[in-house]
């Protein structure tokens, strides 16, 4: 019957993490991350009568919301609500899916403790179900795009695809890393709702990305450019990406001082692609930093 | 045939805080001397061949669902080696994954993925795990509005219809009503005819006897006894009650003579153990015969309840006893001048055999128990003479 079969040795020794054989047997047990998501959804959404149309609902309030406010105060920045979602969306699926991923081990354990997979799967879901509400909200800003005549500029939502992947990285390596370590110490989800808090503002979502670079540009600590400093973080570079994708415009009124930082395309799609290239790395620190840990998860918790 | 698992020296050691340090504070402040080391499992092997039936028993904490979990994988072992072959399921918790606002229907597909069943797969056994739980009406319904029969049945719907080669079952086929139990048992048989192997942890010790093929106890996370299931029932029996169960014990023959009761009669005449070491004790068979024997032979042994080795036996014809020709009711008493042997339980077989052919008419293996103790030491005030003397210095 099983000849033939692999024969599956299990030791003390945890096993070494090949990334690529690993990524197999994930992808082999995706039945379970999309069933995982679904439920999520499912039990999001239930017993309520609109469903997932709240979550289209949310960004359609935020920009009428927007384009009212700023109708009234007058502010001199153009489409404002367009400049702030596309920062924002981003932001969001990097955020929720870091707070919700880092319990996800911890909140399924019944799970961990009682059936064998991939314990990946499970922060893996919280990106999912973070993902399904980024696409929706953004089609509806794309729709608010075209329609409010801000209009879609071509060659900027090339960067579009690149900022996407970049920050698909970055979350998956680090709810990876937050989940694994968050079975623990359990400090880290208390932790982390205040870091994303100071990261939040740390980013140049709300405020306009020139104004900082404006205003650090010139100055340096201990021969390190502020401006310089402000892009370690990795996530400016990525919401600057989705801006300059999704806004497109630097210097939206001639004459008065620019919204987006005065940065080519090409540096920016460098910068992204430098994000994207330190995100593996740290995908493949924070998976096997998981992967080793995981093989405790059943006792730990 | 090969084995689809094999156990060698696997030792599972837990670290058991007395209140877990689950913070980046406690950790640090926590001093490694808290930890208590508690070995859940000391060099256990063991090994299921494939197509076999393999049940796991032991009392509670004996380490029958550590083994368990460290064969499915979800556990490390402290030291030792598992080698499993073929696509396995372990059905540690029934409905594992079940969430109470989804409906009997998402709960399936939920579970199913987790048994390792694709979508695809699951669509082409929902029909039969719907018929089998019984539930055609309800699996619309959010299973928070479901009995906890109804979860289980649907639980372990879903359960039987993975399709793998090796089946871990823990605990989870003492479920439902009785009528649903023989129907999970008998699907259990029709693994068995397809030639899956299966591992079952169970505290039914008949389910034991009645579909594995082997046994395994664990007693304090070693191994305590291995072979056939009658066998370390019996053993598993004699650990957990340390009494025989009446129920169980094999008896044979063709009952042409029946043993109609077999009573030990104590030194003070009465039928109240225990035996003092050295005491006399009588063996009292009592035979009913169904038609005229006329070559009965009657003999009984006594086992160590120890290491099961005989220590005593006799028989009525080897001791020159002739039983002449009767139909009816006879007793044969086997006077033991003195039972000189250690404290502790000793088994008796007795069996009515034919002189002649040694054809078996009744036999019941290691039905009766008594055992032996010390003398206890006298503790109480009593009255035993004292003589007095003075001597002159």
């Amino acid at each position: 019957m099983a000849n033939g079969a692999e024969t599956i040795v299990r030791t003390s020794e945890p096993p070494h993490l090949r990334i690529p054989q690993r990524a197999r047997e994930v992808y082999g047990r995706r039945e379970i991350l999309l069933n995982l998501v679904r439920k999520e959804l499912k039990v999001k959404y239930t017993a309520s009568i609109l469903g997932a149309v709240w979550s289209l609902l949310n960004p359609v309030v935020f920009l009428a919301v927007f384009t009212f406010v700023v109708k009234i105060t007058r502010t001199s920045m153009p489409d404002f609500p367009v400049y702030l979602l596309s920062g924002l969306l981003a932001w969001n699926l990097f955020s929720v899916s870091v707070s919700t991923g880092a319990r996800s081990v911890i909140d399924n354990s019944n799970l961990v403790k009682k059936v064998a997979f991939p314990h990946e799967i499970l922060p893996l879901s919280s990106v999912g179900v973070a993902l399904i509400d980024f696409v929706l909200q953004s089609s509806v800003l794309l729709v608010f795009i075209v329609l409010s005549g801000h209009g879609l500029h071509v060659p900027e939502l090339a960067l579009y695809p690149l900022a996407f992947l970049a920050l698909a990285v970055f979350t998956v390596a680090m709810t990876y890393w937050l989940s694994a370590l968050n079975v623990r110490y359990r400090d880290i989800q208390h932790l982390l709702s205040l870091g994303l808090l100071v990261w939040f503002w740390f980013t140049p979502i709300v405020y306009q990305g020139h104004l900082v670079q404006n205003a650090l540009q010139d100055r340096a600590i201990l021969g390190v450019n502020l401006w310089d400093l402000y892009l370690v973080n990795p996530l400016t570079p990525i919401v600057l990406g989705f801006q300059r994708a999704l806004y497109a415009i630097v210097q939206p009124v001639a004459g008065s001082p620019p919204v987006l930082p005065t940065v080519s395309l090409a540096w920016l799609a460098g910068m992204l692609a430098l994000v994207l290239a330190g995100s593996l790395l740290f995908l493949l620190y924070a998976w096997r930093t998981f992967f080793d840990l995981s093989g405790d998860f059943a006792e730990e918790l | 045939m090969n084995a689809a698992i094999e156990v060698e020296d696997v030792s599972k050691k837990f670290r058991l805080f007395r209140e877990r340090p689950t913070s980046l504070k406690q950790r640090l402040l926590t001093s490694r001397s808290r930890a208590e080391d508690f070995w859940a499992l000391r060099d256990v092997s063991f090994d299921v061949r494939e197509g076999g039936t393999l049940g796991l028993i032991g009392h509670n904490g004996s380490g029958k669902t550590t083994i368990l979990k460290i064969i499915a994988g979800i556990l490390r072992p402290t030291s030792g080696t598992v080698r499993q072959r073929g696509r396995l399921a372990a059905l540690l918790e029934l409905g594992a994954g079940f969430h109470p606002e989804l409906t009997g229907r998402e709960n399936v597909y939920l579970n199913a993925s987790f048994l390792g069943l694709s979508r695809k797969e699951t669509d082409s056994v929902y029909g039969a795990i719907v018929e089998f739980a019984e539930l055609e009406e309800f699996m619309d319904n959010q299973v928070k509005f479901y009995s906890s029969g109804m979860l289980v049945r649907l639980g372990f719907a879903v359960a039987v219809h993975v399709d793998p080669e090796v089946l871990l079952i823990d605990e989870v086929l003492a479920v439902g009503d009785e009528a649903f139990q023989a129907k999970c048992l008998e699907r259990i048989r029709q693994f068995q005819r397809d030639g899956r192997t299966i591992v079952l942890v169970t505290h039914a010790l008949d389910t034991v006897r009645a579909i594995c093929d082997r046994a395994v106890m664990l007693h304090h996370g070693n191994v305590h006894a291995l072979g056939a299931p009658d066998d370390v029932v019996r053993e598993m029996r004699y650990v957990l009650l340390g009494q025989v169960d009446e129920s169980f014990v094999p008896e044979e023959g063709t009952r042409e003579a029946e043993i109609e009761a077999v009573d030990f009669v104590y030194a003070d005449g009465s039928g109240e153990g225990p035996l003092l070491r050295g005491d006399p004790l009588t063996i009292q068979v009592d035979v009913r015969t169904n038609e005229p024997i006329r070559d009965l032979d009657v003999d009984f042994a006594i086992l160590d309840g120890a290491t099961n080795h005989v220590v005593l036996d006799a028989r009525t014809s080897t001791a020159g006893v002739e039983i002449a020709t009767f139909d009816g009711k006879k007793r044969v008493r086997f006077d033991i001048s003195s039972f000189p042997y250690n404290p502790g339980k000793y088994w008796v077989t007795v069996g009515l055999t034919s002189r002649e052919s040694g054809r078996l008419y009744h036999v019941q293996t290691q039905r009766y128990l008594f055992e032996v103790v010390d003398a206890p030491r006298i503790q109480e005030r009593v009255d035993v003479p004292v003589e007095i003397e003075v001597e002159e210095l």
